[in-house]
């Protein structure tokens, strides 16, 4: 139901590194999932409004108040690579 | 002086305010029984006594001193907060949730961080990276999950009350499990600012406690709007202490829809004796059509995992967190992520990413989202000749470590029954109705019994369910526990 | 061979000048240290949810009414899904298929959608990383993660990288009126993309589109679309495709590259955002947007034209200069009861007026110009009391010196001699010691006048009315 390289391409939108063996059973028990869920393209909703939020609200808004940033040094903490008060990340290959 | 564990929070909190001891003796009592803690069920405690106590001004109906446990799935600022994930391993939140901070403006201590399915996936507790929980009925059997620790903690006498989170059952379902209450609240009653996102629109926060006067006063507490959580809207007119003794004039309904075959024998019998004792109660026991209710695994699997895939694509080794360094993005994204996130995670991630891709999206999300108003049309149609929907909250006791762990799909089904309530938006509480064995024999293990109810019906299910849990008179514990 | 037509649509993003983000109350900034403007919030930190800014929705709507969109009843917000490091959720919050307002124009060109979005973060890249060796690395600042945006995209109605550029600044000037935004291309407040095809001229059915990115000032932008529509022609008039494709503008070489597509190819997932509800405007708030309306361009060039009848090229030109435009407004009042036509005093701001703040280039435009000197100074020359010629000369020192036009003449002796002896006395003379071009206008030749008019003006310092002069000369010749 679904394949080795629909798993890989969803591996990659998702960008998680996947074993070859984890490839297998992805593609597995996401078809044994999957083949369970198909049961609702079985139902005939088509009038029927998809239901995106569920409670009635609207326009909840806030007032355009500035509060008070946090102290860099403290974002920076967790960070795994600070770098000149920035967070430092490998290049994307587009443009190393 | 009375056996400060063996209180309920309600009764200790009123011992408290009447001074019969100190609220020190008494947190001192709580750590002394967390550190004894043998089923995994912390992640992290606080033994210090300078842990913040808020002044009890604040609380609508102060608990001041009443420790508390809290789901590792709540950030808590400068304490270990992990969602029960290696990817969050080290990471201090730099703020705490709404829901933590009203019970701190209470003044409730906490007490620790509990184990948890990984990112709340999960009816096993299995799915921990730091290990699985242990059910005190029996150290060989799940307490269920996601919030496995807290249902095991207050179970297990490791704390007086603990609050976790339901997105599909992850308080009714290891409540039951585990013989106490748990309540998922309607969606919008709680905050869920702080609270790690698993799946946002069904994500809610609810106490798990020894019985349901516990779990009316902590939601009282956690309850009302957060101009944090612009889905927040509190319930209109607060929680008031349950006081029915009778069910006299209620109806409740059972769902014809949902398929009982795959339930076992112990849990069927005991939910026919439940519908019984709500019959001598005065009540009236019916059936309703809940012909989508059982299509709600379906919609739930697509719902959940599509949004959990964007809510855990921010751990990303950047900002915070783990991070496997690679000399290009890509690598240390995939890297970073493939070591960070367990197998039932990924597995999540990848069908929710699925589930949206293009050329799926109609196919899948679309249509679980239109599953959805079916599912809350029928519920509407139920409330119309019903006050509540009653079913067995879990298809089985407690069943045993490993059991069903290579089969994603068979545990997925013992959310059967509690999904359908976070898809519908409605609440819905899970109290002890008895022991039974399970099918194939085994110890006698806790019985859940459910009660959902329309949108904010909190104090309406919280009262039906106090009469019943009196009527019931559940009052069994633990092997060694009280 | 065919005749190739560019086909140019627009993706503009332009920065709401919000107090604080979109979602998060951290403050905007421009030029401040890297991340001292974020909170857990716009760092997307485990649990935190966004709450939409109150102004961000009133500034958007202000946009949409100033391009005469349709509002939605109901729009929502969307997750768009993707993984860089200038993204902090891996999703940005966006709309798709329910944005804010759709249809409307600006001027010719047609308005496809507008709606609000929240800006990504700042990566500077900074070659090898500290730790992996041989590779690079980029720095990430997210002060300006988060900030209101509001995106327009238009129809494909532009048909060359000029008008693209005007369109441009019309919008920019549209925008800016409504102080909703400082629309700095070159701050990166306003950003303008181009989709660019081209068909054969005459043809209906649109060609192969390419994407243009960084273009980030006026003239750049014209630039880089007048490159790509060059490089499109190129390949259709060597009979090689066109691919669909992003490009990437170097202002340094003005060249264009490809982006690399395995970094950029998206499937963006869009989802309805759980964490925010719907957006209904209310009657209240659609009024409030429209109430908060300045008169814009394209109205007062309307108006221009039909109430004041100026000629369509100064009307333009007037209704894109609002700062000219006030000073027209305000001239053109205080000498309307002396009926001096609304052109003349048009004629003078955007000619005379506008030519000597040029030349002065020192910032100062035309609200520093005292609107009845100015009045003043072209009733004068009106009444005949100055000639044209006078009256420019004496322009700047009532522009910057803020002189009264009045005095200067007197103090000078600048007054027009108007007809009399004065006058036909210097003719005669001129006349006398231009014999041969006298005999030339005698015999019919009318551009050898201009010899007679040139030595008048001489002697008389341009105090003399032209148009007096060539009559006297006439007669005396008795032409
Ligand atoms: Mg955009
Ligand atoms: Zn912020």
């Amino acid at each position: 139901m679904i394949d080795r390289d629909q798993v890989l391409h969803v591996a990659r939108l998702a960008r998680l590194a996947l074993t070859e063996d984890e490839v297998e059973t992805m593609a597995r028990e996401l078809s044994g999932i999957l083949e369970h869920v198909d049961r609702i393209s079985q139902l005939d909703l088509d009038q029927v409004e998809p239901t995106d939020h569920v409670v009635d609200l609207e326009n909840v808004l806030r007032p355009d108040e500035p509060r008070p940033s946090w102290p860099r040094e403290q974002i920076l903490d967790p960070a795994p690579d600070p770098a000149d008060g920035a967070f430092r990340v490998p290049s994307p290959q587009a443009e190393a | 002086m009375p056996d400060l564990l063996e209180l309920t929070a309600s009764q200790a909190s009123k011992a408290l305010e009447a001074k019969e001891f100190s609220a020190d003796e008494y947190l001192d009592a709580w750590q002394e029984a967390a550190s004894k803690d043998d089923l995994n069920a912390y992640l992290w405690r606080d033994d210090t006594r300078n842990g913040e106590r808020g002044t009890g001004n604040g609380s609508p109906n102060g608990h001041l001193g009443v420790p508390i446990a809290i789901k590792d799935l709540f950030c808590t600022e400068g304490t270990p907060t992990t969602a029960g994930s290696r990817i969050l391993e080290g990471y201090r939140p730099p703020y705490t949730a709404t829901a933590v901070r009203k019970l701190i403006e209470a003044g409730t201590p906490v007490l620790g961080k509990t184990n948890m399915d990984e990112f709340a996936m999960g009816s096993s507790n299995e799915n921990s990276a730091f290990g699985p929980v242990l059910n005190p009925w029996d150290r060989e059997r799940v307490p269920g999950g996601s919030s496995g620790g807290s249902a095991a903690a207050v179970a297990g006498g490791l704390a007086p009350w603990a609050i976790g989170t339901d997105t599909g059952g992850s308080i009714r379902q290891p409540a039951s499990l585990c013989g106490i209450v748990g309540m998922k609240p309607t969606y919008g009653a709680v905050s869920r600012y702080g609270m790690v996102a698993f799946a946002s629109s069904l994500d809610q926060c609810g106490p798990l406690t020894r019985d349901v006067s516990d779990a009316a006063l902590l939601l009282a507490t956690l309850q009302g709007r957060d101009p944090c959580d612009s889905t927040s809207v509190g319930i209109d007119g607060g929680i008031k202490p349950p006081d029915r003794e009778d069910l006299k004039g209620l109806r409740f309904a059972v769902p014809s829809g949902l398929a009982m075959d795959g339930v076992e024998a112990g849990v069927k019998s005991t939910f026919a004796a439940t519908l019984k004792t709500i019959e001598e109660l005065g009540g009236e026991v019916g059936e309703a059509a809940l012909p989508h209710a059982d299509h709600g695994i379906s919609a739930y699997y697509v719902i959940a995992p599509a949004e959990a895939s964007a809510n855990l694509a921010r751990y990303d080794g950047v900002r915070y967190g783990l991070r496997v360094p690679a000399d290009e993005l890509l690598g240390m994204y995939e890297g970073t992520r493939a070591a960070g996130f367990g197998a039932e995670v990924k597995r999540r991630i990848m069908l929710g990413t699925y589930a949206l891709s293009s050329g799926y999206y109609e196919a899948y999300y679309g249509q679980a989202l239109k599953v959805r108003t079916k599912i809350a049309e029928d519920f509407a149609k139920a409330f119309a000749e019903f006050d509540f929907v009653v079913t067995p909250t879990s298809p089985s006791v407690a069943f045993k470590l490993g059991e069903k762990t290579d089969d994603p799909l068979a545990m997925y089904l013992n959310d059967y029954f509690t999904v359908p309530m976070p898809l519908a938006g409605i609440p819905a509480i899970s109290i002890p109705a008895g022991l039974a064995e399970p099918d194939g024999g085994g110890p006698q293990l806790p019985v859940g019994f459910q009660i959902a109810g329309p949108a904010f019906s909190e104090n309406a299910i919280l009262d039906a369910a106090f009469a019943l849990e009196r009527a019931i008179g559940f009052d069994a514990r633990p092997p060694g526990v009280g | 061979m065919a005749e190739y037509e560019p086909v140019i649509g627009l993706e503009i993003h332009v920065h709401l000048q919000t107090r604080t983000k979109m979602f998060c109350g951290c403050e905007l900034s421009f030029g401040d240290e890297p991340n001292v403007h974020t909170c857990p919030v716009c760092l997307a930190h485990p649990g935190v949810l966004p709450v939409t800014n109150e102004r961000a929705i009133r500034y958007a709507l202000m946009i949409a009414a100033a391009l005469g969109c349709k509002v939605a009843p109901r729009s929502i917000f969307h997750r768009k899904n993707y993984f860089y490091p200038d993204n902090p959720k891996a999703y940005q919050i966006s709309q798709y298929d329910i944005p804010l307002a759709t249809g409307g124009r600006l001027g010719d060109v047609r308005i496809h959608r507008v709606h609000l979005e929240e800006d990504a973060a700042k990566m500077i890249h900074v070659g090898e990383s500290g730790r992996i060796h041989g590779s690079g690395a980029s720095l990430v600042d997210f002060n300006r993660a988060g900030t209101p945006l509001v995106e327009i995209v238009t129809e494909p109605d532009l048909r060359s990288a000029c008008e693209v550029r005007a369109w441009a600044q019309l919008l920019q000037t549209t925008v800016r009126q409504l102080g909703v935004s400082d629309v700095q291309m070159e701050e990166g407040s306003l950003r303008v993309d181009g989709n660019v095809s081209l068909r054969p001229a005459g043809s209906e059915e649109l060609g192969i589109k390419t994407e243009l990115k960084n273009m980030n000032s006026f003239k750049f932008l014209e630039r880089g679309i007048e490159a790509e529509i060059e490089r499109q022609r190129g390949l259709l008039e060597a009979s090689e495709a066109v691919i669909q494709e992003t490009l990437h503008f170097d202002p340094g070489s003005g060249s264009l590259t490809p982006l690399r597509s395995k970094e950029y190819e998206h499937d963006y997932r869009y989802f309805p955002e759980p964490d925010l509800v719907p957006l209904a405007p209310t009657e209240e708030m659609l009024r409030e947007a429209t109430e908060a309306l300045p008169e814009l361009p394209a109205e007062r060039d309307e108006r221009y034209r039909k109430e004041l009848d100026l000629s369509p090229e100064v009307a333009t030109l007037l209704a894109a200069e609002p700062k000219s435009a006030d000073l027209f407004e305000q001239v053109a009042a205080q000498v309307a009861r002396r009926d001096i036509p609304a052109q003349v005093v048009a004629n003078w701001v955007t000619g005379e007026v506008a030519a000597a703040l040029r030349r002065r280039d020192d910032g100062s435009d035309a609200s520093n110009v005292a609107p009845d000197l100015l009045a003043q100074l072209i009733g004068m020359v009106n009444s005949k009391q100055l000639s044209h010629t006078v009256a420019k000369g004496i322009l700047p020192a009532i522009i910057f010196e803020g002189r009264d036009p009045e005095q200067l003449v007197e103090e000078q002796g600048l007054g027009q001699i108007g007809g009399g002896e004065e006058l036909e006395g210097v003719v005669e003379a001129a006349i006398e010691a231009e014999p041969e071009a006298a005999e030339q206008v005698r015999e019919g030749n009318q551009k050898a006048i201009g010899r007679i008019v040139g030595a008048v003006m001489k002697e008389t310092k341009g105090r003399a009315d032209g148009g007096e002069v060539q009559r006297l000369i006439h007669d005396k010749l008795g032409v």
